[in-house]
């Protein structure tokens, strides 16, 4: 765990507040937040327990703030920050983790079937333009072998006319979207 | 009224039913919906969660296009596009190098003029005491008011007049004269995010809002979110599987309920298309029972 992240000389915490403008400082520890979240429960390190990890402003809890599975099951439902009598911006401090994460290449293992899925997701955008669900459960199948998955809906849904078997083609709109930040990027 | 109406793919896709009855009781309304051109998806959750940029791309490019239309107003019946395009709104007036950014990539002009607005805006300006006049009392049953998460946070995109005990939903039911019963899930979370990757936790947290509107002695549960709906309809199974508990509860739009206030039929409302059937006798009687026939053929 000594691996040490660079954040343009600063800390985990300082970078936060560089993006987003988000001191987590500001958090006193009451646990309101932990305490109402959906997925605390099932999260390796509570939302409170994660900022505290963030205030101690080390390399090694920097690392497991980034590491954690957390981040992933964040559900972006505002629970939390609605609550935080800090007015603690949660949501948006995990959307900062969720983009370190990806970019140091420390996403949790367990979180790799949800990094898949919106991969999938955006994917299915990316081709069609519109969500084709059809689409989406074959792609996300593909990428995670999970074949098993959602074969107890799928024919219930098609029976109740709630699937459509051939996509439609709405490429077209977002194509310039898609292609302006593969040009940013190449750039960057 | 006359209003734009940015469908979002959900409505045309696994919740067309929730398309339906809101263009089936539309007339009834007195709302003229005229669909924005060449929409693209808002990228839900999953632009959100990896890549910023592309979650604001998206909804911006479908904002523009309602400008260009020129809608004052755009209706955004599915909540989680209506948050999506609301909080972009935010973003690209308080931000103009991120607004500079945005509308180079859509290659589209933006300036924000287009108000974006959630059903329950829509419904509480349409559904007035002449409409009323109509339904004196024609949906009378107990129900629950589930808003879910994107309806009323966060409060510095969405304007919800109280974030924990949210009436409008409560206030449109009782309008059509049904009786909102008090409860305690109004604005809990149900997962849906996790609906593919971690059914075993949106199973646990729509176990529990079936059960406490269960326990209340609701008739339906009222959804105004395709979201919502296919987590507490089409999971059924899986939730009884967490939970160990068998739940009959149907889950019905905001719309179906008004359509069958209206006396429209239940086709026409897409009632069919629940996996927890919903059926409708005489004077609308709301029956609860699981589809099992359709259920026990897949499981
Ligand atoms: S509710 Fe706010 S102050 Fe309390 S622990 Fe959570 S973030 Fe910190
Ligand atoms: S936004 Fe994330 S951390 Fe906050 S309560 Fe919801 S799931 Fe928990
Ligand atoms: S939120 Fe869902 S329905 Fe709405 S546009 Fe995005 S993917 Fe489509
Ligand atoms: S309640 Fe469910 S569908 Fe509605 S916003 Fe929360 S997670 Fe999304």
């Amino acid at each position: 765990m000594s691996v040490s992240i660079d954040f343009g000389g600063d800390s985990l915490a300082g970078w936060i507040q560089h993006k987003s403008g988000i001191s987590v400082q500001r958090c006193y520890q009451c646990g309101k937040c932990s305490a109402g979240c959906p997925a605390s429960s099932d999260m390796d390190f509570a939302p409170s327990v994660l900022l505290r990890l963030l205030q101690l402003q080390n390399a090694e809890s920097d690392q497991k703030v980034l590491s954690s599975y957390s981040i992933w099951l964040c559900l972006t439902c505002h629970t939390c920050s609605a609550r935080c009598p800090m007015e603690v911006d949660l949501p948006k401090v995990m959307d900062v983790l969720r983009a370190e994460s990806l970019r140091h290449k420390l996403v949790n293992k367990r979180a790799k079937d949800i990094v898949a899925f919106h991969k999938s997701f955006i994917d299915t955008i990316r081709n069609f333009g519109r969500l084709w669900e059809v689409g989406l459960v074959a792609d996300y199948k593909l990428r995670t072998r999970h074949f098993w998955q959602d074969v107890v809906v799928a024919p219930v849904m098609l029976k109740k006319g709630k699937l459509s078997l051939i996509p439609l083609f709405h490429k077209k709109f977002v194509s310039r979207i898609f292609s302006g930040l593969r040009n940013r990027e190449e750039r960057a | 009224m006359k209003i734009g109406l940015y469908p979002g793919c959900s409505l045309e896709g696994s919740s067309r039913e929730y398309a339906e009855s809101l263009r089936a009781i539309a007339p009834h309304l007195g709302l003229e919906l005229e669909e924005i051109e060449g929409w693209n998806c808002c990228g839900a959750s999953s632009a959100h969660q990896l890549d910023h940029t592309l979650s604001l791309a998206l909804p911006a490019r479908i904002l523009a296009q309602a400008e260009k239309q020129k809608f004052p107003e755009l209706l955004v019946p599915c909540a989680a596009c209506y948050n999506r395009l609301a909080s972009t709104k935010k973003d690209l007036a308080n931000d103009a190098s991120t607004r500079d950014k945005v509308t180079d990539l859509i290659n589209m002009p933006y300036t924000g003029v287009t108000s974006v607005q959630n059903i329950l805006e829509v419904l509480n300006l349409v559904l007035t005491p002449d409409v009323q006049k109509k339904i004196p009392a024609a949906f009378p049953h107990k129900v629950v008011c589930y808003y879910g998460c994107l309806l009323v946070r966060p409060a510095s995109v969405v304007h919800a007049e109280k974030m924990e005990d949210p009436m409008q939903m409560d206030d449109l039911m009782k309008r059509i004269g049904a009786t909102p019963l008090d409860w305690g899930m109004k604005t809990e979370c149900c997962g849906a995010s996790l609906s593919i990757t971690r059914t075993d936790i949106v199973g646990k947290l729509c176990g529990n809002i079936l059960e406490d509107a269960t326990m209340r002695g609701a008739e339906a549960i009222i959804v105004a979110c395709p979201m919502c709906h296919s987590n507490l309809d089409m999971r059924r199974k899986e939730i009884e599987r967490v939970t160990g508990k068998k739940f009959s509860i149907p889950i019905v739009y905001i719309t179906q309920a008004i359509g069958m206030a209206l006396g429209l039929d239940a086709k026409s409302l897409g009632l069919h298309r629940h996996f927890v059937e919903v059926s409708v006798h005489g004077k609308n009687k709301v029956q609860q029972n699981v589809s099992s026939p359709s259920m026990a053929a897949v499981s």
